[in-house]
């Protein structure tokens, strides 16, 4: 292994990671969960069922990318799930009982992620608390606003237009998935092409560095915790519009997939190292991985066992290659 | 030519006197070595030069303009630059993005979209960087953490080289290194002087110092105790003027070991 010249696997590896930012291992997992899905099941390998896992992993997919800037800048976001749960039913809340224009509920949907995002980056860059405190305590309270907002119940009758955005499909595909294959693409070009991309990583990786380097330190943290609540937001939005109710339980747990999406996709858990494009591809994992289960009719209670399984696996392998990298 | 002239620097933190009154000056291209024990103020002394620290009195002269008031950004464009111990750098992130963090050249995808990273640019440029350095790094595409010591010191020397300086502080550049790469980076160093560069070398280690310095200054007490030409001197006489007397040949037979 330790040889001069590395062998071909490892050259495709860094060549990979280098000029796609995606780890090679994460795409042969991929290709392996579904080529055993596919022949499990007869229905796995069809467009329609293939629209079906894009559609499901839309709302998750979207988290994921909050998870993605968060942790990569040496954060966490902990809130994800409840603060889509929150946007949603804010937007509902908007939309059916407020009475006002789909475009406004639509931007209270995300503005209420954002608000909630800001907090969370004011309480972490200034009152000093740790990340994983703030946003668990945001998980706790965004969760508790929403059911006081809908009085404990789902808010159904939401317009024409909204629900469009959870069920229209332009040319066969479902809304949600061309919004969320859309803040992909910008959120990859952002992270891995841009200033700001850039010292996201930066700071993750050493705020020393960053400081020392002129970066505003806070100021971009505090900028990365609202992009995540907006983002999370957007999830709740896709969400709400695709059930057509604002339910104020929706998310719950999905901070645990999305995080785990992330970490698969190649997201370094300590910051510093991360790509929209592997999270995309840890996501879809995710999404295989659910569907897949369903389609075999595995109980959901197991479901939610896997995911939890993948999760610490995922952080293992990761833990385990950096041990053997910082060892050559 | 003298490029940097400190006179009477004083400096105290709540009742603690650490600085009192150094003179120090530094000429244009020379090496300085600053050594002295434990607590006798170097890092203080450096703040104070990039500053960090405000010194209490005294007067800093650089290039000859008085830089007492200036803030560190300031200071850093008149061409003060200073490469600490743990050399700040992102140890993910790879050649060039560690040397232009903060600055990094930019262009318009597509001619349309501005703030995207010329990427290319940076790594010709961080190539040229580090080729004017003589040095040789094994990828300038790999992650700066997966280089050696004296590699990484080659990084942050290249990063520091951007900014233009005039004078490069460096803070026990060679602590943690193996044998081979002190080499090297005393190369580094001799380089610096070659292309006119000052430099003050912080370090506990005399044989580096000895080695690439034009001058040492000895701080002892919060004072310049001593000012010594290196190629008049020897470790004996520095040892002894570190620890101001007592059982100076142990000590100079310990360091000479080491």
């Amino acid at each position: 292994m330790a040889s001069e010249q590395p062998g071909f696997w490892a050259r495709v590896q860094r060549a990979s990671v280098e000029r796609l930012h995606i780890r090679l291992e994460s795409l042969v997992v991929l290709l392996a969960l579904s080529t055993a899905m596919a022949l499990l099941s007869p229905y796995f390998l069809s467009l329609s069922n293939f629209l079906n896992i894009l559609l499901a992993t839309s709302t998750i997919g979207v988290l994921a990318i909050a998870a993605t800037f968060v942790i990569g800048s040496g954060g966490l976001d902990l809130s994800l799930g409840s603060v889509m749960g929150l946007a949603g039913v804010a937007g509902a809340f908007v939309a059916v009982n407020l009475g006002w224009p789909s475009v406004l509920a639509v931007i209270a949907c995300i503005l209420a992620g954002a608000i909630a995002g800001y907090i969370n980056g004011q309480l972490v860059t200034r009152a000093f608390v740790p990340a994983f405190i703030v946003t668990l305590g945001m998980l706790g309270l965004a969760r508790g606003l929403a059911l006081v907002i809908s009085q404990g119940r789902a808010i159904y009758g939401l317009p024409a237009e909204i629900v469009y955005i959870g069920q229209g499909r332009p040319f066969g595909i479902p809304m949600p998935v061309i919004i969320f294959v859309l803040t992909a693409i910008v959120a990859h070009a952002v992270l891995a092409y841009t200033r700001f991309g850039r010292h996201t990583l930066a700071l993750g990786d050493s705020e020393g560095a960053a400081r020392a380097a002129g970066i505003r330190v806070e100021h971009h943290r505090r900028i990365i915790y609202t992009l995540s609540g907006a983002l999370a937001g957007l999830a709740g939005l896709l969400f709400t519009a695709r059930v057509n109710a604002g339910d104020p339980t929706a998310g719950i747990n999905y901070e645990l997939t999305a995080i785990t999406a992330a970490i698969i996709g190649g997201t370094n858990l300590f910051g510093g190292r991360a790509s929209i494009l592997g999270t995309m591809i840890g996501a879809l994992i995710m999404g295989v991985l659910q569907n897949g289960l369903t389609l075999l009719a595995v109980q959901s209670y197991y479901q939610q066992m896997a995911i939890g399984a993948v999760l610490i696996l995922a952080v293992f392998i990761d833990q385990y290659q950096v041990r053997k990298e910082s060892r050559v | 030519m003298t490029l940097l002239s400190l006179r009477g620097i004083r400096k105290s933190f709540g009742a603690v006197d650490v600085l009192h009154g150094v003179d120090l000056s530094v000429a244009a291209g020379e090496v300085v070595g600053l050594v002295g024990d434990n607590g006798a103020g170097k890092s203080t002394l450096m703040k104070t030069i990039t500053g960090i620290y405000r010194a209490d009195s005294g007067s800093i002269e650089f290039d000859g303009k008085d830089i007492l008031a200036l803030d560190p950004g300031q200071r850093r464009q008149l061409g003060i630059e200073m490469i600490y111990q743990d050399l700040s750098l992102a140890k993910q992130q790879d050649v060039a993005s560690n040397i232009f963090l903060g600055r990094e050249p930019t262009k318009r995808l597509l001619g349309l979209f501005p703030g995207f990273v010329d990427k290319g640019e940076m790594d010709r440029q961080a190539a040229k960087m580090i080729e004017r350095l003589g040095a040789h790094l094994p990828s300038i595409n790999r992650s700066v953490g997966s280089f050696s010591g004296g590699q990484q010191q080659t990084v942050a020397i290249a990063r520091a080289l951007t900014f233009n300086p005039k004078l490069v502080i460096m803070d026990e550049p060679t602590a943690a290194l193996a044998v081979r790469e002190v080499q090297s980076v005393l190369d580094l160093i001799r380089r610096l002087k070659s292309e006119g560069i000052a430099v003050i070398l912080i370090s506990h280690r005399l044989n580096d110092v000895l080695s690439v310095t034009d001058r040492i200054v000895v701080l002892r007490h919060g004072r310049a105790d001593a000012d010594l030409v290196t190629a008049r001197t020897n470790m004996n006489e520095v040892v002894s003027r570190i620890v101001g007397g007592g059982d100076i040949a142990a000590a100079a037979a310990h360091e000479q070991r080491g």
